[in-house]
């Protein structure tokens, strides 16, 4: 990502201490991950200490230091859906995929990540694929799923 | 103005906190995550204490809670003495051989095996962080992800810069992971002058 | 200039709207919340404006796109005025009969009604539909009558009255009076009385206050708020500007998560709409209040849910809780007096104006009045959000509301308020639902997931289940929250494997204890509430993982086995195709036979062994039978009785 971009993000918010996690997260939709240079500059703009942006880069969910593959799995594991499964959902896509919960595969194919509730608990147990919902998955109906994906 | 501490009638000033109250009348709180020249973290809740409020009991940590006019503290209970126990048998499961837990725990009868241990010594007292940013204003080191992955983390190239002349925050480390820590990062780090 | 600077002017500009909407004029709306999204309302919505072009329908027929209907079960949902006829489970496939024959002929279409179970007869009308008929949905009816992106859809039902009358017919005091009067107690979870904590903001020594919505719903299985929020922002605007003048606060913070993007983008394009007709910014109607409000986006921490994790994410930091023993309605954002309420709270505001506290208090119990918008999940037939007022009884919700239990399975329980919350059996179903009712039963209302829970479902899995959620979402700063939970885990986690020891309950509640006692936020405080609640109802279900090695639930993979039954086995070779692990073993007219040693307890082969068989059980505490003899395996054809 080249630093004219990250500038004019940061410029959007005036470069206020308090808009860091928003600018973050505007990075982090554009560019899919955040690059060290990324935060230099933001330490450096918002006058903020590394440390604190590495902390917060860390402890939000939403945001990666590494770079994520090109398509992102995402398994619900709230309430209604864990009731309804999905830890078995989960153990299948681990096994198929061969990775973990906040991995990518050695591809940069498939980013795997548990989320808390979706939100569409009347289709539990719910896989997300690249924002498109697969509702009411079965651990047969897996393979099939993750086949349509390049 | 006066408050009363274990039954004893004890002096304070506006803005002070009960731990502070409590010390400067010579009566003694356990605390691990506490330091003089730092502001009060509230993170080990060590030191911990019962107050009475309009009537009811509550539990809160001293080091943070203001004194005020009138109010009565006990620092010592059964119930005090048992969650104490415990925190320092979970911080036991980190590091068992630090001489500060070894002490308290001789104290509160704490065992040392009670719980798995996961062998990651560092307790999260943040001390090293907070002496960093609070007193040095270097930010060097910092704490990285949260819950049970929380850690903590030198920055490299501010360490490499900063640290060897320093090295303030190790004697403040109860279980010396902090200068384990640091040699790691060290090691791992591209030696000042080379490109990185 | 703002389009409307008095209430005059907004009455005047109401009746405009209003005259220019022909209450005849055929109208098909489609819910369009997150949920029927993903149950393909998108093509639906295509569907519908294509079909209408096609026939040369554009000019007569009206498309409204609203939000969130509640019934999320029965999604895509249809409602065509102005007969307010009621289609569910839309497909695109379906729009051109609807349009043909019920927008044109006036027919109905049966097989896209909902059926009554009560009656087996066809219902056509949202209001007479079981799910519906019992709701009381003051608040959340109104989602679908309106498209979330048009503020005058909200003006047109009467939106921003209670503004106008809170500046201009009211004073501050008063508005707080009122809001003290109706006890509206917070919806987040906490149930602190608003206006109790309104007032504290309002008596506070500082010029610069804040309000700030909580949408950073984090509760698993809990989606009200998302649905108001994006299905009608407006209402939440107004609720927070009234509450913004009671206190004497000019700047708003709405915490959304960025889980949230439809809200997100609903709520931001209904503050530009607000500001461009006056309602919101500077000089609010000529009233000479100023008042704006900024969107921030939560980044992924359900910790940042707790209001001064939220206020310390809000100023740029990590969301680590502050100490409570100043609340922050005194010293809260930027050290500022703060109120923060949960959006369905602020929802609640511009009806206690409009209609006065003395209408609201007939609703709900001595405690706890008014509504509640549950989220109805898990094990239900009725998947939906429902809003019922407070003290109707748990069993009602379940059975009249929720249809029952599907596959008619045993109701086991229904866990409410989250990981902060506890789980109620079903002999405390008569509980009628309120704050303290719910705290008394070892629960609490929390922010409205009620999750229920069937014979299949393991009680000390799910204590598992919280708690594991808890250790990640935990800040981590203190002792009893972040290492207590990593202890509990741990030993829950070694119970549900078949390697629990006498005396892990014990220390179960040893952790409990410190945490509830010490923990430095409510997050750490009500950590155990889950493990304890089931402890308290469902102790035996825990003895006898520790004890027997046994899950009563055959849910706990490492203590169940499969085995296929010799006598119900018909060798249709389904689950033989299907093992992941290539563990079954089997032809066709032979009997399949389980490796347990290959065997990983996937449950594939009980999922997909045809009902008519059944032949794939579970055992728990039993070993498996030996397998039969290869001879035995040829399954022989049965001979006809008279032969």
């Amino acid at each position: 990502m080249d630093i004219a971009r990250v500038d004019q993000i940061i410029d959007k918010y005036e470069a206020e201490p308090s808009s860091l996690i928003q600018v973050l997260l505007e990075i982090q939709a554009e560019n899919n991950w955040l690059p060290a240079e990324a935060l230099e500059r933001i330490s450096e703009k918002l006058q903020v200490p590394l440390a604190r942006i590495q902390h917060i880069a860390t402890f939000y969910k939403a945001f990666s230091l590494v770079p994520k593959g090109r398509h992102r799995i995402h398994i619900c594991m709230g309430t209604a859906c864990h009731v309804r499964g999905a830890t078995r959902i989960l153990d299948t896509v681990q096994e198929l995929t061969g990775i973990q919960p906040g991995e990518t595969d050695l591809e940069l194919k498939f980013s795997l990540e548990t989320v808390n509730c979706l939100g569409c608990c009347a289709l539990g147990p719910v896989m997300e694929v690249d924002g498109e919902t697969h509702g009411k998955m079965t651990t047969a109906g897996i393979e099939d799923v993750l086949k349509s994906y390049e | 103005m006066r408050l009363q501490i274990d039954g004893q009638e004890v002096a304070a000033q506006q803005g002070m906190t009960v731990l502070e109250a409590a010390r400067r009348a010579g009566i003694e709180i356990p605390t691990l995550c506490h330091h003089e020249e730092l502001e009060p973290y509230g993170g080990c809740r060590l030191c911990i204490v019962e107050i009475e409020d309009r009537g009811r009991t509550k539990m809160v940590v001293s080091c943070v809670y203001l004194a005020a006019d009138g109010l009565v503290v006990r620092t010592r209970s059964e119930k005090i003495d048992r969650i104490r126990r415990t925190i320092l048998e979970l911080l036991m499961a980190h590091a068992p051989d630090a001489f500060e837990l070894q002490k308290l725990a001789e104290e509160y009868g704490a065992q040392r095996d009670r719980f798995e241990k996961e062998p990651m010594f560092c307790i999260h007292c943040g001390l090293c962080v907070r002496y960093c940013a609070e007193v040095k204003q270097k930010f060097a080191v910092g704490f990285i992800d949260r819950g049970i992955r929380k850690e903590i983390s030198f920055i490299p190239e501010i360490a490499a810069r900063e640290c060897e002349q320093c090295k303030a925050c190790f004697p403040l480390c109860p279980t010396s992971y902090l200068q384990a820590a640091y040699v790691l990062t060290r090691s791992l780090a591209p030696r000042a002058g080379e490109a990185g | 200039m703002p389009l409307i600077n008095s209430p005059a002017e907004l009455e005047a500009f109401r009746k405009k709207i209003l005259a220019g909407r022909d209450p005849d004029k055929p109208c098909i709306t489609l819910c369009s919340g997150s949920a029927c999204h993903a149950s393909g309302s998108r093509s639906v919505a295509a569907a519908i404006a294509a079909e209408l072009d096609r026939q040369g329908l554009r000019e007569q027929v009206d498309i409204r796109l609203t939000g969130c209907h509640g019934f999320c079960e029965q999604g895509p949902i249809i409602v065509i005025y102005p007969e307010k006829i009621c289609y569910f489970q839309i497909k695109p496939d379906d729009v051109p009969e609807i349009v043909e024959r019920t927008v044109r002929e006036k027919e109905v279409i049966d097989r896209l009604l909902c059926t009554d179970p009560e009656i087996n007869e066809k219902v056509i009308h949202e209001s007479d539909i079981p799910f519906y008929k019992y709701q009381e949905r003051l608040v959340f009816g109104s989602n679908g009558s309106i498209d979330p992106k048009s503020i005058d859809d909200y003006l047109a039902i009467g939106g921003y009255a209670a503004l106008a009358k809170s500046l201009f017919e009211m004073n501050a005091e008063q508005v707080l009076a009122e809001v003290k009067k109706s006890n509206l107690r917070g919806r987040g979870g906490g149930g602190f009385p608003a206006g109790i904590k309104w007032e504290g903001s309002r008596n506070a020594p500082d010029e610069t206050k804040y309000v700030i919505v909580n949408a950073d719903e984090g509760d698993p299985g809990a989606y009200m708020d998302r649905s108001l929020l994006e299905g009608n922002p407006h209402a939440i605007l107004e609720g927070l500007t009234i509450g913004a003048y009671a206190i004497g606060a000019h700047e708003g913070y709405i915490y959304v998560r960025q889980e949230y993007p439809l809200a997100v983008e609903n709520v931001t394009l209904a503050i530009a709409r607000a500001e461009e007709y006056g309602l919101l910014g500077e000089n609010i109607l000529g009233s000479g209040f100023d008042f704006r409000v900024i969107v921030h986006r939560g980044a992924g921490a359900f910790v940042c849910g707790e209001s001064t994790a939220l206020m310390t994410a809000l100023e740029g930091r990590v969301g680590e809780p502050r100490p409570k023993y100043i609340r922050s309605n005194i010293r809260g954002l930027w050290n500022r007096p703060s109120v923060l309420n949960n959006v369905e709270t602020w929802a609640n505001v511009p009806l206690i104006i409009n209609k006065g506290a003395d209408w609201f208090t007939q609703y709900g119990t001595e405690t706890s009045k008014g509504t509640k918008i549950f989220s109805l999940v898990g094990k239900i037939n009725n998947t939906g959000l429902v809003e019922v007022p407070m003290g109707t009884p748990l069993r009602d919700i379940i059975d009249k509301i929720g249809g029952g239990i599907p596959g008619g399975r045993k109701f086991k329980a229904v866990q409410t308020g989250g990981p902060s919350g506890g789980c109620i059996p079903e002999e405390m179903l008569d509980l009628p639902v309120g704050f303290d009712e719910l705290t008394q039963a070892g629960s609490m209302m929390g922010s409205g997931g009620m999750i229920v829970m069937d014979e299949n479902t393991c009680m000390v899995d799910v204590a598992r289940y919280f708690i594991e959620f808890l250790t990640d979402e935990s800040c981590g700063k203190c002792v009893p929250c972040r290492e207590g939970l990593r202890q509990m885990l741990k030993i829950l986690t070694r119970i549900t494997r078949g390697e629990g020891r006498e005396g892990d309950i014990e220390l179960l509640e040893t952790l409990s204890e410190t945490a509830r006692e010490a923990s430095l936020c409510a997050l750490g405080k009500s950590a155990p509430n889950p493990f304890l609640s089931t402890l308290r109802y469902f102790r035996e279900e825990y003895e006898a993982h520790i004890r027997d090695k046994r899950c009563p639930a055959l849910s706990c993979k490492a203590l169940i086995s499969f085995y296929i039954h010799p006598d119900k086995c018909r060798a249709c070779m389904i689950c033989a195709r299907k093992c992941p692990a290539g563990a079954i073993d089997g032809g066709k007219n032979k009997i399949h036979i389980i490796d347990q040693d290959k065997c990983t307890r996937c449950g594939t082969c009980y999922e997909v062994c045809p009902p008519r068989f059944g032949a794939v059980t579970r055992l728990s505490g039993e070993p498996v039978p030996a397998p039969v003899p290869e001879d035995a395996r040829v399954i022989r054809k049965k001979k006809k009785k008279n032969e």
